[in-house]
C-alpha cells in the first residue's frame, strides 16, 4: 500500500515537474514587431518572428539558394509564364486545419486582394493562382518573372490557416495561425511575443525548443547585458563595438555574416526643383565624390571590421557582384581633376543623414574625406520619418539611406533605378537600364541574368544616381549552450535544429 | 468639500479640450508622413492611398480633429497605425505598468529624500548637512541612462542579484514583478529624492526658525517632538504639493528609464508612436497622462485642505 502511494506520488510529482524541464529560448530583438499578419507586416523583426511561426512555400539556404519548405518541388513552364509547385503532404496548420492547395490559393489571393495587404507589389506579376490538384498549385503570370520564387520565400509565401484568416480578416495579426514549428501564445506590445512548440509540426523531430520568448530591447548595451546576466539566450544585431567583448567572453559565442543589404547615398538627379544643383546635374561631380571616399577605411572604422566596402547593390562576396567593376581605391587627384573639369573649385553640397550615432560617425568621416577633393558637405542630421518624407518628396541634394536587402538580386536594384519605380527617390531614368533590369527579371537562366545585371551595373557606376558605400554584417551573440544556429545573410533566426543544453 | 472637488473636475474639461487641440495641431506640424513612415521599405502607392483614406489622413485637419473628438467622446480613441490595436486597449495595457513604476519610484524618493531633508535642516551647516547636499546633488546630476546601465552591469551582470530588464505584471507574480521594478524605480526615485530633499530642507528651515518652535523648545518638549510633530507637520504642505506633482509627471512615463530597463510603459509607447507618426496613439496617451496630471493636482489640493485646518475653515 505504502509503495503504491509512493509510486503514485512520484508519478504525479514527475508529471508536475515536466513543464519545469521545458526548454525555453529567450531572444533579444532590437525593435518590437508591428502587426503579426504576414500580409500586412513590414518590419524586419516581424520577419524574424515569422521564421519560427510561419513556414513558407520555399525557404532560403545560407548561401541564398531557394530550397523546399512547404513546396517540395517546382518547375517553370517553357515560356516562363507559369510556375507549378508540388506541395508537402501531411502538413497541418496550428489550428489543426489541413494544409493543401486550397489553403495556398486562399493565402495568395488574400495577399493580393486584402485592402491592407502590403504584399500586392511583390505578387504583382501573378495573374491567377489555382489548385491543379489537392497538393499542387499553379501560378499563372502576366509576364515572365523569375523573382516570384524569392518573393514566395518571404512573407508573400507564408501560408496561413484559411479558417483563421477568414474568421479574423484584417485582425488576423491578433492571433496568427500558420504552419510553422512554433505557434502563437501571446503578445504584449513592446514587452514580449511568446510562441510554443507546435506538436503536430511536419518536421517536429528536428525541433528541440519548447517555448520561445522574443523580447524587444532597443539599446544594444542593455541587450548584451541581458545576455551576459543570463536573462537572454541569444541577441540579434549586436553593436559592432561590442564584438570584442563577446569574442573574449568564454560563455558566449559570436556569429556574423555579411548581409544582403547595402549602404548608400542617394543623389537627387531628377526629383523636383532641388535636383537643380551641381551634384544632381553633373555626373562628373558624383564620380569625383565617389572617388574621394576611402570606403575600406570608413567601413573598418565605423563597423570595427565587421562590414565590407562596396560599390554595387550586391556585396563583393555575392555571386551577382560584377568583378569587372571592383571597389575602387581612393583617388583624390583624379577626383580633383573631375571637379575642375566640371568647372568648380569647391562644390557646396547638403546631405541629409539619419540621426543615429553610427551613421553620423560614418558620414562625418566621409565628409572630411571628400573635403580634400573640393566638396564642402554640410550634414543635416534628420530624424528618420522626416528623412524618408523629404527623400520621397525630393527635398534634398544628397540623402543617406540604406536597404535591408533581398534574396533575389532584382530586389536590391530594380525598384531603385528604373523610371518611375516605387523606391526611385533619385528619379533617375535611363531607358537602357530599364530594359536590362526588366529583362533580367524574365530569364530563369542565372548566367543570362548575370550578364544583364553586369551591363546595368556598368551604366549605373558611371551615372551614379546612388553612390554605394558598403555592406554591413548581421551580428548575433548567444550562450555557448545554444548549438545548431546557422548565421544567414538574410538576418533571420531559424530555430529548427537549434538545441539548448543544460 | 464635495462641491470643491466637483468644481475642480468641471474646470478640468476645458483644460483637456485645449490640450487635445494643442497635441493634435502640434503633431500635424511635425514633418513626415505617417503612412510613409509606416510603409518603411514596402511602398506600394495603392496601399498608401488606401491607408490614408482609412485613417482620414486626406481630410482637412480640423475635420480630422472633430472626427477624433467625436469618437473619443464615445470612448473610442482610435486604432494604432502600427499594430492595428485599439489605442484604449494599449493605454489599459500600459497604465498599470506606469502606475506601478510611479508608485515604487515615489516610495524610493520619499524614503530617501524626506528623512535626508529633515536631517539636513536640523543639523544645518554641519557635516551631515553637507553630506546630504552632496548626495542630493549627485542624485540630480547623474543621468538616468548612465546610472541605469551601471546598475545593470553591477547588479545583474556581475552580481546576478536582479534581472537586467523586462517586466512581469504585479498580479501574475508580485515578487518577480517587484524584483524587475527595483532597479528602474531606484534610478527614477533617486533623481526625485534629490528634489524632495532640497524642498524638505528649505521648508523645515523656515519652520524651525518660527516663534512657535522656540516656544515649543522653551516649554521643554523633547527635540524629536519639536522636529516631527511641530515642525514637520507644518513643513509637510509644500512637500505634499511637490510629491503629487512629481507623481503626476511620472505618470507621463519615464522615457529613458523605460527604454533601458525595457519596461513597457507610457514612455516607451509614446516615443515609438512619435517616431512612427502614430497620431492616434500619441493623442490617446497624452490625453490619458493629462487626465492623470489633473487628478494628481486635485489630490494635492484635497490633501492640502485635509492637512491644513485653516484651509478647511475657509471652504
Amino acid at each position: 500500500m505504502k509503495l503504491a502511494r509512493l509510486l503514485t506520488t512520484a508519478t504525479a510529482a514527475a508529471l508536475f515537474a515536466l513543464p519545469a524541464f521545458a526548454v525555453e529560448l529567450k531572444i533579444g530583438l532590437q525593435d518590437d514587431a508591428d502587426v503579426l499578419d504576414p500580409a500586412q507586416s513590414r518590419t524586419f523583426v516581424g520577419r524574424i518572428v515569422y521564421t519560427a511561426m510561419c513556414d513558407k512555400l520555399v525557404d532560403v539556404s545560407p548561401d541564398l539558394k531557394i530550397v523546399p519548405q512547404l513546396a517540395t518541388e517546382w518547375n517553370w513552364s517553357a515560356d516562363g509564364k507559369a510556375l507549378t509547385m508540388k506541395l508537402r503532404q501531411g502538413v497541418k496548420f496550428q489550428d489543426e486545419t489541413p494544409f493543401n492547395a486550397e489553403a495556398v490559393v486562399a493565402t495568395i489571393e488574400r495577399n493580393m486582394t486584402l485592402p491592407e495587404s502590403r504584399r500586392k507589389s511583390e505578387l504583382s506579376s501573378v495573374q491567377k493562382v489555382e489548385a491543379s490538384g489537392e497538393y499542387e498549385v499553379k501560378f499563372t503570370l502576366k509576364s515572365p518573372d523569375v523573382t516570384l520564387l524569392a518573393q514566395l520565400s518571404d512573407r508573400a509565401g507564408m501560408i496561413v490557416s484559411p479558417k483563421a484568416a477568414k474568421e479574423l480578416g484584417a485582425k488576423f495579426g491578433d492571433h496568427p495561425v500558420c504552419a510553422g514549428p512554433f505557434k502563437f501564445v501571446e503578445r504584449v506590445q513592446q514587452d514580449r511575443i511568446v510562441l510554443e512548440k507546435f506538436q503536430d509540426y511536419w518536421n517536429k523531430n528536428n525541433v528541440f525548443i519548447d517555448k520561445i520568448t522574443y523580447l524587444p530591447i532597443p539599446d544594444s548595451t542593455v541587450r548584451l547585458a541581458n545576455l551576459r546576466s543570463g536573462d537572454l539566450d541569444m541577441i540579434e544585431r549586436l553593436a559592432a563595438t561590442d564584438a570584442e567583448t563577446v569574442k573574449s567572453d568564454a560563455n558566449l559565442v559570436y556569429k556574423d555574416v555579411v548581409n544582403t543589404g547595402w549602404l548608400g547615398i542617394y543623389a537627387n538627379v531628377g526629383n523636383g526643383a532641388r535636383a537643380d544643383n551641381p551634384m544632381g546635374k553633373d555626373k562628373r561631380l558624383r564620380q569625383a565624390f565617389s572617388l574621394a571616399i576611402d570606403r575600406d577605411a570608413a567601413v573598418q572604422i565605423v563597423f570595427e571590421g565587421t562590414g565590407v566596402a562596396g560599390n554595387q547593390p550586391f556585396p563583393p562576396n555575392s555571386p551577382w557582384f560584377d568583378k569587372d567593376v571592383p571597389v575602387q581605391a581612393r583617388d583624390v587627384e583624379k577626383a580633383k581633376a573631375l571637379v575642375k573639369a566640371a568647372g568648380f573649385d569647391r562644390v557646396p553640397v547638403e546631405m541629409q543623414v539619419p540621426n543615429s550615432p553610427v551613421t553620423m560617425q560614418m558620414m562625418q568621416i566621409i565628409q572630411s574625406m571628400v573635403a580634400e577633393a573640393g566638396f564642402d558637405v554640410s550634414l543635416k542630421a534628420t530624424e528618420f520619418a522626416t528623412l524618408l518624407n523629404e527623400q520621397t518628396a525630393g527635398n534634398y541634394q544628397l540623402s543617406r539611406s540604406d536597404w535591408s536587402g533581398r534574396v533575389d538580386p532584382d530586389g536590391n536594384i530594380q525598384q531603385f533605378v528604373t523610371c518611375g519605380a516605387g523606391l526611385n527617390d533619385s528619379k533617375y531614368c535611363n531607358a537602357d537600364v530599364d530594359k536590362l533590369l526588366n529583362e533580367a527579371r524574365q530569364s530563369p537562366d542565372d548566367s543570362v541574368r548575370k550578364q544583364k545585371y553586369d551591363a546595368a551595373t556598368a551604366i549605373l557606376n558611371d551615372d551614379l544616381p546612388i553612390i554605394f558605400l558598403g555592406h554591413q554584417s548581421w551580428i548575433w551573440a548567444l550562450h555557448k549552450n545554444i548549438t545548431g544556429f546557422v548565421a544567414s545573410p538574410d538576418g533571420m533566426i531559424r530555430l529548427v535544429g537549434v538545441k539548448k543544453e543544460g | 468639500m464635495y462641491r470643491f472637488i466637483a468644481k475642480r473636475l468641471l474646470v478640468a474639461i476645458p483644460t483637456l479640450l485645449i490640450i487635445s487641440v494643442f497635441v493634435f495641431s502640434l503633431q500635424k506640424l511635425l514633418p513626415g508622413d505617417p503612412v510613409l513612415a509606416m510603409a518603411g521599405e514596402e511602398r506600394d502607392p495603392q496601399v498608401l492611398e488606401f491607408l490614408r483614406e482609412k485613417y482620414h489622413l486626406n481630410d482637412p485637419v480640423p475635420y480630422q480633429y472633430f472626427y477624433w473628438l467625436g469618437s473619443a467622446l464615445k470612448g473610442d480613441l482610435g486604432i494604432s497605425l502600427r499594430t492595428n490595436q485599439p489605442v484604449l486597449e494599449l493605454v489599459a495595457e500600459k497604465l498599470p505598468v506606469t502606475i506601478q513604476l510611479a508608485i515604487m519610484s515615489m516610495i524610493f524618493a520619499f524614503v530617501i529624500g524626506v528623512p535626508m531633508g529633515i536631517l539636513a535642516a536640523v543639523k544645518k551647516n554641519t557635516i551631515i548637512d553637507y553630506l546630504a547636499n552632496i548626495i542630493a546633488l549627485s542624485g540630480l546630476s547623474i543621468p538616468n541612462f548612465w546610472l541605469g546601465i551601471m546598475l545593470i552591469l553591477l547588479i545583474s551582470v556581475h552580481l546576478g542579484w536582479l534581472p537586467a530588464s523586462g517586466y512581469e505584471p504585479f498580479f501574475s507574480n508580485p515578487l518577480r514583478s517587484i524584483e524587475t521594478m527595483l532597479m528602474p524605480s531606484f534610478v527614477l526615485g533617486n533623481a526625485l529624492a534629490a528634489t524632495l530633499m532640497r524642498h524638505t530642507r528649505s521648508a523645515m528651515l523656515s519652520v524651525l526658525s518660527a516663534d512657535y518652535i522656540r516656544t515649543a523648545r522653551a516649554k521643554g518638549l523633547p527635540e524629536s517632538s519639536v522636529v516631527l510633530e511641530h515642525s514637520f507637520r507644518n513643513a509637510v504642505l509644500p512637500i505634499v504639493t511637490l510629491t503629487t506633482l512629481l507623481f503626476g509627471e511620472l505618470l507621463a512615463g519615464a522615457v529613458l528609464t523605460e527604454q533601458i530597463f525595457t519596461i513597457p510603459g507610457f514612455g516607451k509607447l509614446i516615443v515609438d508612436a512619435v517616431f512612427n507618426r502614430d497620431y492616434a496613439v500619441v493623442q490617446g496617451v497624452v490625453i490619458c497622462t493629462a487626465i492623470g496630471f489633473i487628478l494628481m493636482n486635485l489630490v494635492a489640493d484635497v490633501l492640502y485642505v485635509l492637512l491644513n485646518p485653516r484651509m478647511r475653515a475657509s471652504l
